[in-house]
């Protein structure tokens, strides 16, 4: 079945399958451009008081927009894009005739629950920033809108596994293709994250309804960093999923290795939950022991993060060899550095050596005292979720737009430019972020000057360099929104229509064992993981005291 | 599932690492004592005001050049606002929140810990050099966080 959409202006009609659901893919990809722009331009505001250029007024102050900026693009911007685009893994990776309903249903709630929390931090209701701590008390319509966003994904998921169960049962002697068990494989680590967000709803909606009286904030702060890290690799994860499947194709490359490939998404899975203490370091009320044990699992991603890093630089260079190019300046100055769809994962990867390093010392146990709630966690996360993650999403949506409308990409010459800004814009305001940390400037403050104090007179200039970084990524998402949206807006149809697609391997995928691809299995092992390394933790949060905090708004 | 040569060698060097990182943790915890704050002393929140020792917060001798300085924090001011030691003091920090998550932390000191309603926080430093120190709240606690302040004056 095929939809027909009237192009704005006369010439070919833009033809979107709805069969390979296309339409849907190119909804969620659009959905995350629109929030990117928003979040972004809140984000150079952000950059512009604590320079002390300006001050936000009352009705829409500095914490309001912290929130929104937050909750944009941590959880908004990311999990609409990556669900679009494992939907498409999937899709196009296991043809057969297909409803698209649980993947519409999907995306519809996601959409509610995103709208339901925007109007209320919009209306000052829950300024209470992404990690909406207790006992800060947002608005039930918060709590229900982020439940409804995570619900949504949860439709997705179901959607790939019905997917990949279907493959297997038609074709029971293959391995699933890579995309899609990559697909599934997050998925599955996505929804055993999820289940924290689900106990901590369990507390809070009940509480901000006025049905409990009181909330055990120690818990409800466990079960958000249950959650709060996987999410981190889902970003990661899903960027990972592009480096192997995609970036190898922009330049006729293969998949280094198919069954290391699995197994790296595999241990990635197994590593992502029992790790979350690492954020409560500093935190009263959990033993130094248990936050050991998170330690030793958190430095536990070495291994399949080092495996990606070898696969990946592989993968370069055995190209580059086959094109007769041989040395580490001729084989860097061979790629396509001129396609923004690999200059924006590879420009993504070259950050993401840095985030890596700035990772290794928030996770050093005691050394954490010296960063934790500084500015360097932020240039931390803006050179992680905002540098590969970030770019890659960017990237492949230059890649992906043309391949779902049949356009080629409106003013390729600006998305490359724009891949290039933000990759600039990026390593100016981290760097300032993360010098300013050092200099003890706390994070998540409107303003750090403190009357002029002495301790607080360092930190101004790092600020401004945070600032004119923050800038420059806002001009790139401008011109990143410009690419997008022309790219459909305008008729230009191609010749060849663009394609997306996901490289092969070097070897027989059926070398792999199969033993991998059952993601059933390996789910229950994480789930079990996770279990082990939360069971202490939180009982003894419970067991510890009876006391609950009454719910406030600060602000 | 054939593994490179080069592969094992990295992935040796990986490991390596991390065996190495994590065993320079463990000895600087086990020998040197250098674990993150993770004092386990529940409070009940409501009553922060009637409860000793906050129900008096403030600064008290226990021996020469060693003091207890006992915080509450509520929106948005610490309790005291000023502590006044002598230079070579130790200094062992006692916080509790009366309202909502604080943070406390004294730049470029390493003292920082979060403070959360319901338990009782605790950091040790020792001011080895003159001066006034700011101390702020680095948590988002409302509206006011950003004037979250107090100051430790080194003599």
């Amino acid at each position: 079945m095929v939809t027909t959409i009237a192009p704005s202006r006369g010439g070919d009609a833009l033809e979107l399958s709805r069969a390979n659901g296309d339409l849907l893919v190119l909804t969620h990809i659009y959905t995350s451009t629109l929030v990117l722009g928003i979040g972004a331009l809140f984000g150079m505001l952000q950059g512009f008081s604590r320079a002390n250029w300006i001050v936000m007024p009352a009705w829409f102050d500095y914490y309001r927009m912290l929130t929104a900026h937050g909750v944009l693009m941590a959880l908004v911007f990311t999990t609409f894009f990556i669900t679009g685009f494992f939907t498409y893994s999937v899709y196009h990776t296991i043809p057969r005739v297909r409803s698209t309903r649980l993947g519409w249903i999907g995306y519809c709630v996601m959409l509610v629950g995103t709208v339901m929390a925007a109007v209320a931090i919009l209306d000052g209701s829950a300024s209470v920033l992404y990690t909406f701590y207790a006992p800060l008390k947002a608005s039930p319509l918060f709590y229900f809108g982020a439940t409804l966003l995570v619900a949504g994904t949860w439709f997705v998921a179901a959607d790939v596994f019905l997917n990949v169960a279907w493959f297997k049962k038609q074709h029971p002697n293959e391995r699933i293709p890579l995309p899609a068990f990559i697909a599934a494989c997050t998925l599955t680590m996505w929804i055993i994250a999820t289940l924290g967000v689900v106990a901590e709803m369990g507390l809070l909606i009940p509480w901000s309804l006025g049905w409990t009286s009181g909330i055990d904030v120690g818990l409800t702060r466990m079960f958000f960093w249950y959650f709060g890290h996987p999410l981190v690799y889902f970003w990661i994860m899903a960027a990972y999923a592009i480096w192997y499947t995609v970036v190898p194709a922009t330049f006729g490359g293969r998949i280094f290795s198919d069954g290391l490939t699995r197994l790296a998404f595999v241990m990635l899975l197994l590593l992502s939950t029992p790790v979350g203490l690492h954020h409560q370091f500093l935190d009263p009320g959990i033993s130094a022991g248990w936050k050991w044990l998170h330690t030793v699992t958190t430095y536990g991603v070495v291994i399949p993060s080092f495996m990606t890093a070898f696969a990946i630089f592989a993968t370069f260079e055995l190209a580059a060899r086959k094109a007769g190019r041989r040395g580490f300046v001729n084989v860097v100055r061979w790629l396509p550095w001129k396609d923004p769809v690999f200059a924006g994962p590879a420009l993504g990867m070259i950050l993401f050596i840095f985030g890596g390093f700035g990772g290794i010392v928030n996770n050093s146990y005691s050394m954490d005292v010296l960063v934790h709630n500084t500015m360097w966690i932020v240039g931390h996360f803006h050179i992680t979720v905002g540098g590969p993650a970030a770019l890659t999403f960017i990237g492949a949506t230059y890649g992906l737009v043309p391949a779902l409308t049949g356009r080629t990409l409106f003013a390729p010459r600006l998305a490359l430019i724009q891949v290039y800004t933000w990759f600039v814009g990026m390593a100016i305001m981290s760097t300032s972020m993360h010098w300013a940390g050092l200099l003890g400037s706390p994070r998540r403050t409107a303003d750090v000057s403190y009357f002029g104090a002495q301790g607080a007179a360092t930190w101004h200039p790092q600020m401004v360099g945070a600032a004119v970084g923050g800038t420059i990524i806002a001009l790139s998402v401008v011109m990143f929104i410009i690419v997008a949206t022309g790219t459909f807006l305008t008729d230009r149809s191609a010749q060849v229509r663009p394609a997306f697609t996901f490289a092969t391997t070097n070897e027989d995928a059926l070398e792999t064992p199969a033993v991998l691809d059952r993601l059933g299995r390996w789910g229950v092992l994480a789930f079990a993981l996770a279990v082990l390394a939360y069971a202490g933790p939180v009982t003894q949060q419970i067991q510890a005291h009876a006391y609950l905090a009454p719910g406030m708004r600060t602000w | 599932m054939h593994v490179h040569r080069q592969e094992r060698i990295w992935m040796t060097f990986g490991l390596a690492m991390l065996v190495i990182f994590l065993a320079v943790i463990t000895t600087a915890a086990v020998v040197d004592g250098f674990v993150p704050p993770s004092h386990v002393q529940s409070i009940d929140p409501t009553k922060v005001a009637q409860t000793p020792p906050f129900d008096h917060p403030g600064l008290r001798k226990v021996a020469d050049g060693a003091y207890e300085a006992y915080y509450v924090a509520r929106i948005f001011s610490f309790t005291p606002a000023s502590i006044e030691v002598p230079v070579g003091s130790r200094v062992t920090f006692y916080v509790t929140s009366a309202d909502v998550e604080h943070g406390f932390s004294i730049p470029e000191t390493g003292v920082n810990t979060m403070v959360t309603p319901g338990w009782v926080s605790q950091v040790s430093h020792t001011f080895k050099e003159r001066g006034t120190f700011l101390l702020v709240c680095n948590e988002y606690c409302g509206s006011g966080h950003h004037m979250m302040a107090a100051k430790v004056e080194v003599k």
